[in-house]
C-alpha cells in the first residue's frame, strides 16, 4: 500500500496532456518498433492485438513475452515520458487553461483521435473493436438519460436502436447503393459521406418518433409496469421488421455502403456525449432527477413532468437510433435477431456497471464490457462466466455502479497538475 | 362449406391447445409473482431457473425410466419424478436467493434485476459447458393416447398437464391461505418491514418463497418437456421474458392475477397463430398487451403500491 501511495504521489504532477504524450510514445514505439524489432526478440508471432491477451490465453507459453512487450511498448515509455516531461507539459496545460474551455478540449480532442487512430491503424480487428465500442458508448450514455437521469427501467433501446438503424440503411442503400432491393442509386455515390449525417438523424428522428409510444403511458404508469410497455414495444419493433419483406425481413438487410470510417464514428461519439451532457446539466436535465426523486413534489415546483418526461425519451431515443444507424453501417448488414434481448442485457449490463446518473461512468461501462468481452474472447464460453460473475460484485459492493452520480468536468482533467493542493 | 359445428370444433380444439400453452405461463408466472409480492423485486432468473428445472427433469425421469420401467405403472413413475424434480430444483431457489439477492436487499431494485440477467447467463452457460450444445430431447414418461370426442382431439399428456397444472395452483392457493408458512408470506407481502418485528425471519420466508418458485417452475419444465420435447440452454429466456409480462400483466404481487394473465397470453398466442400467418404471433401479442396496460396500468389485480420506485 505504500508503495502504492507513493507511486500515486510521484505522478500526482502529470497533467492529461503528459499522459497523452506517454501515449504517444507508445504507440509510436509499436509503430515504429514493434513488428520488426520488439514483437520478434521476445518471440511473438505477431504485434498483440490487445495488449496480448488473446495470445495469452491461447498460448500459456507466450505469457512473459507478452507481458515484456506490453511493459516494453505501454508500461515503460508512458510512465517514464509521462514523469520526465511533466516540467514541460505543465506549463503548456496552464498556458491551453486561460484559452477558452472548449478550445482546449478541441485540441486535445484531436490529439487523443491522433493517437487513436495511430494506435488502430495496426490492424483491422484494433479498427472494428474501437468503433463498436464507440458505438456502444452511444448507446450506454443514451440510455442512462432514461435509466439514470430519468430513474426508469426502460427496456426498449433495441427497439430504438432497430428503428434508427433500419431506416438510416433504407435511406443510404435507396441513394446511394446499388442494391438488389432498391436498384440503382438515385444519387452519385460520391455524395454519400455527405449526406449521411441526414440519413442518421433520420434514423434518429424515427426512433424518437417510435419512444412516443413508451413516453405516452409513461405519464400514467412507472416503474415495473412502464419496463413491460418498453420491453413490449421492443418485441413490436422487433417482430414487425421481421414481417416486412420487402426490407429483408427475418433474412436481414445486407450491403450498407462504407460511410463510417473511425472519424466519423469518433466525431458522433464526441457529438453525443457533449450534447448529452449539456442536456443533463441544462435546467431541464435538474427538472429529469426532480421527475425521478418525486414527481408530485416537483410538479408542485412548476415543473412540466409531462413534457420533461416526453423530451428524455425522445432525447434518448434519438441518440440510440443514431447509435443503430452507425452500427448498420460499421457491419454493413443487419437483421432483426441483432436487436433482442441478448442487446438489451449488454447494454443494461454496460449502463449499471459503469454506473448510473454518470456520463463518465457510461463511458467507463461501455469500454470495460467491450474492452472485456474481446479480451477474453478466447476463453470461449467461460467468457460468459466471468463477465457475469465480475457485475455481480460490481453490483454487492456497488449497487448504483462503479461511478455514479459524477459528472463530467473537463476543466478539472484538464488542468495544469503542480502536485501542490491536489 | 364450413357448418356451424366445425366452427365450434375448430374454436374447442384450438381452446384446448391454448389451455396446455397457457398452463406453462400460469404456473411459472406465479413464481415471478410471489417473489414479487414478498421480496418487492422481480427475479429475471426465473427463466433460466425454469430452464435448469427442466434439465433436472430431464435427468431424474431418465433415471427413473431406466430402474422402474416395466415395474411401476406409467403415471406412478410420471409423479415420483415431479416430486423428486420439485425437491431438487428448489434448492436452485434457495440458493439463487442466498448468493444473489441476498446481498442486495438494502440495494436499489435495478441491481437485483442485473444480478438476476447476469445469474440467468452463468446458469445458460454453466448448462452449456457441462452438457455441450447437443439438443436432448425429453423423454415421453406416459404412453400417448389420443382421444377424440365429438369432433376433437386431445391426447392423455395434453389433459394431464391442464389438469396438474391446475391442481399445483390449488395446491398453492391452499398453502398460502391455510398454512402458517403462507401467512407469513402474505404478511410480508403486506408490509415488508413490519413483519420482521412480529418474531418472522425474512431470511427464511425469502428463500421458501424462491424455492416454492423455483419448485413450480421445474413442474412447468417436466411438463413442457413432455409436450415440446426438446431441450436447450436458451429456452428459458423468452419464456421467462412472457412469464414476466404475465405476472405484470396480472398485477404485481398478485398470484390470482399472474395464473389470468397467464392463459390469456395463451390463448392470445394460439388465437393470433391460428387466424393470422404465425410470424405475426409476437406482434399482435404485444400490441394487446401495450393496449390493456395503457388503459388499466396497474394490470388486473394490480393495487396502487406507496412504495415508490427506488432508483
Amino acid at each position: 500500500m505504500e508503495i502504492a501511495r507513493k507511486f500515486k504521489s510521484a505522478f500526482s504532477t502529470v497533467p492529461m496532456l503528459g499522459w497523452m504524450l506517454g501515449i504517444l510514445t507508445g504507440v509510436l514505439i509499436e509503430f515504429y518498433w514493434g513488428y520488426d524489432y520488439i514483437s520478434y526478440y521476445l518471440g511473438l508471432p505477431k504485434i498483440p492485438v490487445l495488449f496480448g491477451t488473446l495470445i495469452m490465453l491461447k498460448e500459456p507459453m507466450m505469457i512473459p513475452g507478452a507481458l515484456g512487450y506490453d511493459l516494453a511498448v505501454y508500461v515503460v515509455p508512458v510512465f517514464l515520458v509521462a514523469k520526465l516531461t511533466s516540467g514541460l507539459t505543465n506549463p503548456l496545460a496552464a498556458l491551453l487553461e486561460k484559452l477558452p474551455l472548449a478550445l482546449s478540449v478541441l485540441i486535445h480532442l484531436v490529439l487523443f483521435y491522433g493517437i487513436l487512430h495511430l494506435w488502430a491503424g495496426i490492424n483491422d480487428y484494433r479498427v472494428l473493436v474501437i468503433k463498436l465500442t464507440m458505438i456502444s458508448i452511444i448507446l450506454t450514455v443514451s440510455i442512462n438519460v432514461i435509466n439514470g437521469y430519468q430513474g426508469e427501467f426502460s427496456c426498449s433501446h433495441p427497439g430504438f436502436m432497430a428503428l434508427g438503424a433500419y431506416v438510416s440503411s433504407i435511406i443510404t442503400l435507396v441513394l446511394f447503393a446499388n442494391d438488389k432491393i432498391f436498384g440503382a442509386p438515385l444519387l452519385p455515390p460520391e455524395y454519400g459521406p455527405w449526406f449521411f449525417p441526414l440519413a442518421l438523424v433520420a434514423g434518429g428522428a424515427a426512433a424518437a418518433l417510435g419512444s412516443l409510444a413508451v413516453a405516452i403511458p409513461s405519464f400514467r404508469t412507472r416503474g415495473d409496469y412502464l419496463a413491460i410497455i418498453s420491453l413490449a414495444f421492443m418485441f413490436i419493433v422487433k417482430s414487425a421488421v421481421e414481417n416486412l419483406h420487402i426490407i429483408g425481413g427475418a433474412r436481414g438487410m445486407g450491403g450498407q455502403p462504407d460511410f463510417a470510417p473511425l472519424h466519423v464514428i469518433f466525431i458522433w461519439t464526441i457529438l453525443c456525449i457533449w450534447i448529452i451532457h449539456n442536456f443533463v446539466t441544462s435546467i431541464m436535465g435538474k427538472a429529469l432527477n426532480t421527475v425521478r426523486d418525486d414527481e408530485a413534489a416537483s410538479e408542485s415546483m412548476t415543473i412540466k413532468t409531462r413534457k420533461t418526461k416526453m423530451t428524455a425519451f425522445m432525447f434518448g431515443a434519438f441518440w440510440a437510433g443514431v447509435g443503430g444507424g452507425l452500427f448498420a453501417h460499421v457491419l454493413a448488414y443487419i437483421n432483426p435477431g441483432m436487436f433482442s434481448i441478448n442487446r438489451l442485457a449488454e447494454i443494461l449490463a454496460m449502463v449499471y456497471f459503469g454506473g448510473l446518473n454518470s456520463i463518465v461512468g457510461s463511458i467507463v461501462g461501455a469500454v470495460s464490457i467491450n474492452v472485456l468481452g474481446e479480451a477474453l474472447r478466447p476463453l470461449e464460453l467461460f467468457k460468459w462466466i466471468i463477465i457475469p460473475l465480475i457485475l455481480i460484485f460490481v453490483m454487492i459492493f456497488r449497487p448504483y455502479g462503479l461511478i455514479s452520480f459524477t459528472e463530467l468536468n473537463m476543466k478539472k482533467l484538464l488542468r495544469a497538475k503542480t502536485g501542490k493542493g491536489v | 362449406m364450413e357448418s356451424i359445428i366445425d366452427i365450434l370444433q375448430y374454436i374447442v380444439q384450438n381452446l384446448i391447445n391454448a389451455a396446455q400453452r397457457g398452463s406453462f405461463y400460469a404456473v411459472i408466472s406465479i413464481g415471478y409473482s410471489m417473489v414479487y409480492g414478498v421480496l418487492m423485486l422481480f427475479n429475471f432468473a426465473h427463466g433460466d431457473i425454469f430452464m435448469v428445472g427442466t434439465y433436472i427433469g430431464f435427468g431424474i425421469a431418465t433415471l427413473f425410466l431406466a430402474i422402474f420401467a416395466g415395474l411401476l405403472p406409467g403415471p406412478l413413475i410420471f409423479l415420483s419424478t415431479v416430486v423428486v424434480t420439485m425437491f431438487l430444483a428448489s434448492w436452485i431457489g434457495v440458493l439463487v436467493e442466498v448468493a444473489g439477492y441476498r446481498p442486495l436487499r438494502e440495494a436499489p431494485r435495478a441491481s437485483a434485476a442485473i444480478t438476476g440477467l447476469m445469474i440467468g447467463i452463468i446458469f445458460e452457460t454453466g448448462i452449456l459447458i457441462l452438457l455441450g450444445a447437443k439438443r436432448l430431447s425429453f423423454p415421453p414418461l406416459m404412453e400417448s393416447v389420443t382421444y377424440h370426442i365429438g369432433g376433437v382431439y386431445f391426447t392423455n399428456v395434453k389433459a394431464m398437464i391442464i389438469i396438474l397444472s391446475l391442481l399445483l395452483m390449488l395446491a398453492l392457493h391452499g398453502f398460502i391461505q391455510k398454512t402458517k408458512w403462507g401467512m407469513a408470506m402474505r404478511a410480508m407481502s403486506y408490509d415488508f418491514l413490519a413483519v420482521p418485528l412480529m418474531g418472522v425471519s425474512i431470511n427464511i420466508i425469502a428463500p421458501l418463497t424462491f424455492a416454492v418458485g423455483a419448485g413450480l417452475a421445474s413442474v412447468a419444465g417436466i411438463l413442457y418437456g413432455q409436450a415440446y420435447p426438446i431441450l436447450d440452454p436458451y429456452m428459458g429466456v423468452i419464456i421467462g421474458w412472457k412469464a414476466f409480462v404475465a405476472a405484470i400483466l396480472g398485477g404485481r404481487g398478485s398470484i390470482k392475477g399472474a395464473a389470468l394473465a397467464g392463459y390469456l397470453l395463451g390463448f392470445i398466442e394460439i388465437f393470433v397463430a391460428t387466424i393470422f400467418p404465425s410470424t405475426l404471433r409476437d406482434l399482435i401479442a404485444y400490441s394487446i398487451i401495450l393496449v390493456i396496460l395503457t388503459f388499466r396500468p396497474r394490470g388486473f389485480f394490480g393495487m396502487e403500491h406507496s412504495t415508490k420506485l427506488r432508483l
